[in-house]
């Protein structure tokens, strides 16, 4: 179907299924480690083999030889695939490096051979015997402030170049320039990249770990020349992704390769010191921000120019993203300067753009409203907007921005913050409180399903659609159980799986509300098959209960199907009016109360609530989790996580998660969520958006604008680490 | 991880005997290091002896009024001992300041000690490691080295010890006993047990290659006030910054030893008189001649105000 027009009345609107804060369906599989994880999929093929990897030990040239002959004859080697034998083989345009083939080297640990044992430890043995003599390219870059300094001058297309940035900035009456930088972040997903391959002919079965089964089952038809229905994608489990899985990778790549040469299943998972260089980041980012204001805070110019790092054919992080959309301004200047340099490939990481971005423009909005004295959520509210700044003809669909902003105020108190900076001692510690807003596009993408009555009686909805951990089991199974009017537990959902309907997939955060609208657009169209059964008028018909209530008769489920499943398939298109017209977004207030040792300068998080506008939320536990999880990713970005370049050898040093480091428990305090009521028509029949990167959006920033608070030192370059203003605190005795 | 053969010792002294008697042997007590260096191929024994049947796992009063800690007591154990916790209040605190508790059950007193540097150079076998590969090289100089050490590194290497236990052990003036193949046994005061990296960062003790730990024993106890403070990136399961162990007296004399500074627990007794002039006085001779990267000069200023946030605390 078509969603040409915003939602009115409908049968989700009933939400006695949907909107209830239900525990995750397939919670029980996964606390009792049944849910099955691409790696430990033991049944699915037999006589499994083993595949190691081995990556590039250099960044940026080429391999002059290789020497396999002592890991060949190594114990247990069944066999081994290397890059020269073959040509580089072709990509899409999603990935950004090759993943593999040909004698170039892009980038550290770039996967250059898999070997193929009995066992994991002596694939693992054999890999490391492989001879590999390097040509490394000396003119190789891989500074991004140097390459930026050297390129600040050239012309760039703007994003954004609206009435006249330059002089309304010099003419305004307070103003601001600040720099900051944000580092390179890795996904550091919890389940490691995983795929086990098996060959029929020209057929191939990937069992694997990945977001987008669609994308990447056209990926596999590009890179192995076949067409895309040759490829079959299981995934029905996936240990977190945050956009690292999101296209075809090397493990993939490597199991597929190493499974056609030996004739048999391989597995394959990337190690864990390989992946921060073998697979993507988010970008480092180098932000300057100039905003110029009257002396009432309203803004009147606002500049953002991003530079960022990525391989040629990338954008990277683009920081001035959110920027275009969060306030308004009449003047704007909005720049992103992708700069070509050789580290590993920097692609989409949870809100790409928007994360880094907002770091930097929530602490310029803090700075500026210090220098104007006011109350910073002030500042923001009277810079709200209720058009798209770059295009005023346009209006937001919901967007209730202010609202997050005075109900976050009011629920942590912030009329009782610390006001002044470095001001407020309690023992050895420094108290202080920050705010920023958070702002993320609400994309849909078209999302299909199927779904059946059974003879049971029961509802199965089968769609490609992927659960990254987010939820979309119970939410598409809540769907299910609304529009069918069922029970939820007797709706089973089966997920990933590319002999499935094509779905949105698991990314942007469009896929909670474009895959419920998918099995919405399905649920009725299987309504509709039941109605001309009974030769009802569908609109007559009334679903409650696991019965089909018209005309003052009632049937079950469970008869109209005893003959066979009846099975129904849709797909829910979006109209341009949902992009075109309107511009639909989320939106956030962040608040953060920190306390900082006074001599040595550790930061504890004390205090954590956001308060979101995201529509309708579809279960209100599985969306809380999505945000909490969001706002410790944001704890990390803001005091710890940062992928260390070493400029000389191209490559991030840190590449495991005890030198990666990101929040463990301890660094986590009491974290408050509250949606504000609401739902938008204009975006779903479900009246629904994402939450899950809104979650991360704006709250690093928070964190920073809180540190502020309580030392009085600010500091613009991210993670806020303490020997970043060490110097600035207390004097001690 | 490369093939290697595998035997349980029945006594110390036949440990020691098993590793004099195959060159490339190593002890394997917790493994909580050597097994993930073994499968990065940065450790690659030909041959483990398993220590983990010797008992050695009790910890007892000595004549002196100390305490005889076996080498094969976990790291859980002995932070919970009533006595360390009562009179060893240092050693308590380094030691859960430590890893996590699942490393901590398995973690031994020995290990500890010996475990090996986490410097990120170190464990990429692609880049150059003198102590890895004597004579490669050492990529950690003018590279990411804000964790390394700005005091005792040499040009081959400034790689940083990272175990806590030891710092509250040199603070305490801890002696490790050992035996060898000969049954011949000897007492190392903790000051002396670890070496500098000088030309040769390989050799990390003083220890011979057929020379097993069996004991640490603590001298008896300083009384006093006692603080292991460690400062890090996140609050738990990183390696220090900075740390400091210490041991105030109420005349506002003490004792203390740096950790995450230097390629060894950082110690110096004459720095430890100027304690009553303040946390500056002391570091400025403590830290003295330090060398430190751009990386990590905030490490001079981290100790300084580290010791300073102790010394506050324990004047109350």
């Amino acid at each position: 179907m078509r969603f040409d027009s915003p939602a009115e009345q409908n049968v989700s609107d009933r939400m006695k299924v949907l909107g209830q804060p239900l525990r995750r369906i397939d919670g029980p599989l996964k606390t009792t480690g049944m849910a099955p994880y691409a790696y430990e999929r033991h049944g699915v093929a037999k006589d499994q083999l083993v595949g190691y990897p081995l990556g590039s030990a250099i960044a940026k040239g080429r391999i002059v030889s290789m020497d396999i002959n002592e890991a060949q004859a190594s114990p247990g080697v069944v066999g081994i695939v290397t890059t020269l034998e073959m040509e580089r083989l072709p990509k899409v345009d999603w990935n950004v490096a090759y993943l593999f083939g040909g004698r170039d080297i892009q980038h550290y640990h770039q996967a250059i051979a898999v070997v193929v044992a009995n066992s994991f430890e002596e694939a693992r043995a054999a890999a490391a015997l492989i001879r590999v003599e390097y040509e490394e390219d000396q003119d190789a870059m891989y500074d991004l402030a140097a390459v930026r300094q050297e390129r600040l001058s050239d012309d760039v297309e703007p994003i954004d170049d609206i009435g006249d940035f330059e002089s309304a900035y010099a003419s305004a009456e307070v103003t601001l320039d600040a720099t900051y930088t944000t580092p390179g972040q890795c996904h550091a997903q919890m389940e490691p990249h995983a795929t086990i391959a098996q060959w029929d002919g020209d057929h191939l079965t990937l069992w694997t770990s990945n977001q987008m089964i669609e994308w990447s089952r056209q990926a596999l038809a590009t890179t192995f020349d076949l067409p895309a229905e040759n490829f079959r994608l299981d995934s029905p489990y996936i240990g977190g992704g945050f956009g690292v899985k999101l296209f075809l990778r090397a493990d993939a790549v490597m199991a597929a390769l190493a499974a056609r040469k030996v004739g048999r299943a391989v597995k394959l998972a990337l190690p864990r010191p390989m992946s921060a260089n073998n697979t993507t980041h988010r970008g480092l980012t180098i932000q300057r921000i100039r905003i110029g204001a009257t002396q009432e805070g309203k803004i009147t110019a606002i500049g953002h120019d991003n530079a960022t790092n990525t391989l040629p054919g990338g954008d990277g992080e683009n920081g001035a993203r959110a920027t275009r959309r969060f306030y308004a301004g009449e003047n704007r200047l909005l720049i992103n300067r992708a700069l070509e340099i050789h580290l590993p490939e920097s692609n989409a990481m949870r809100a790409p753009g928007e994360t880094a971005g907002l770091m930097a423009l929530e602490i310029a909005m803090d700075e500026m409203a210090e220098k104007l004295g006011m109350d910073p959520v002030e500042f923001r509210i009277i810079n709200d907007t209720q058009v798209d700044p770059s295009h005023p003809e346009r209006q937001f669909s919901e967007r209730h921005f202010i609202e997050c902003l005075q109900r976050g105020a009011e629920v942590f108190n912030w009329a009782s913050r610390n006001k002044a900076p470095g001001s407020r001692r309690e023992g050895a510690w420094l108290i202080g409180h920050g705010v920023a807003g958070a702002y993320r596009d609400a994309p849909a993408e078209t999302s299909g399903a199927r779904v059946s009555v059974r003879p049971d009686g029961s509802i199965r909805v089968e769609t490609d659609m992927t659960d990254i951990g987010t939820g979309s089991y119970t939410i598409i199974a809540q769907t299910a159980a609304e529009m069918m009017g069922v029970s939820l537990e007797v709706v089973n959902v089966d997920l990933g799986d590319s002999r499935h309907p094509v779905s949105a997939g698991s990314g942007g955060q469009w896929g909670a509300a474009s895959s419920t609208a998918g099995v919405y657009a399905a649920c009725l169209a299987l309504r509709k098959k039941i109605a001309e059964r009974l030769a009802v008028d569908p609109e007559a018909l009334e679903f409650s209960e696991g019965y089909v209530r018209y005309n003052d008769q009632q049937t079950a489920l469970s008869e109209l199907a005893s003959a066979g499943s009846i099975t129904a398939e849709d797909s829910i298109e979006f109209g341009d009016f949902r992009s075109e017209e309107y511009q639909l977004a989320t939106f956030g207030a962040h608040f953060v109360e920190v306390a900082v040792h006074a001599t040595t300068g550790e930061i504890r998080v004390l205090r954590m609530l956001a308060v979101c506008d995201a529509g309708r939320i579809l279960n209100p536990m599985t969306a809380r989790s999505q945000v909490i999880g969001a706002m410790t990713m944001g704890v990390g970005a803001a005091l710890m996580e940062s992928l260390a370049v070493d400029t000389r050898h191209g490559f991030f040093v840190n590449h495991d998660l005890a030198g990666y480091e990101v929040p463990v428990h301890a660094d986590i305090p009491e974290q408050q969520v509250i949606f504000l009521e609401g739902e938008d028509p204009y975006s779903t029949p479900l009246k629904a958006k994402g939450v899950g990167e809104l979650g991360i959006c704006g709250v690093s920033a928070a964190v920073a604008n809180a540190v502020y608070n309580a030392t009085g030192a600010r500091v613009r370059d991210y993670p806020i680490t303490l020997d970043k203003f060490l110097d600035r605190l207390p004097e001690i005795a | 991880m490369r093939a290697f053969s595998y035997e349980r010792a029945g006594s110390p002294q036949e440990a020691a005997a098993a590793a004099a008697a195959q060159e490339g042997a190593q002890f394997i007590a917790g493994g909580t290091n050597l097994l993930d260096l073994m499968k990065l191929e940065i450790e690659t024994p030909s041959h483990l002896i398993d220590v983990n049947g010797l008992g050695l796992d009790t910890i007892e009063a000595t004549a002196e009024g100390g305490l005889r800690i076996g080498a094969l007591v976990r790291n859980t154990d002995l932070a919970a001992d009533q006595r360390v916790r009562r009179d060893y209040g240092v050693l308590s605190r380094a030691l859960v300041a430590g890893a996590s508790g699942q490393l901590r059950n398995k973690a031994t007193t020995g290990g500890n000690l010996l475990q090996r540097t986490r410097c990120p150079y170190f464990y990429d076998t692609n880049m150059s490691c003198n102590k890895r590969e004597p004579g490669s090289g050492c990529a950690a100089q003018g590279g990411y080295s804000r964790q390394l050490a700005v005091i005792g590194g040499s040009e081959a290497c400034i790689a940083t010890h990272p175990s806590d236990m030891a710092i509250a052990m040199r603070v305490l003036d801890a002696v490790v006993e050992t035996v060898n193949a000969e049954g011949d046994t000897r007492a190392i005061p903790l000051a002396d047990f670890h070496l500098l990296p000088g030309d040769t960062p390989h050799i990390e003790t003083v220890l011979a290659p057929d020379e097993f730990i069996t004991a640490v024993v603590l001298p008896r106890p300083l009384g006093g006030q006692h603080f292991y403070h460690k400062v890090r990136d996140r609050a738990s399961y990183a390696f220090a910054l900075v740390s400091v162990a210490a041991v105030i007296q109420p005349d506002g004399s003490g004792r203390i030893a740096l950790g995450g500074v230097a390629p060894k627990p950082w110690r110096n007794e004459a720095a430890e008189a100027a304690m009553p002039n303040g946390a500056r006085a002391v570091i400025s001779r403590l830290l003295e001649g330090a060398t430190p990267t751009e990386d990590n000069e905030f490490k001079v200023t981290l100790a300084e105000r580290t010791l300073a946030a102790v010394l506050a605390e324990a004047r109350g």
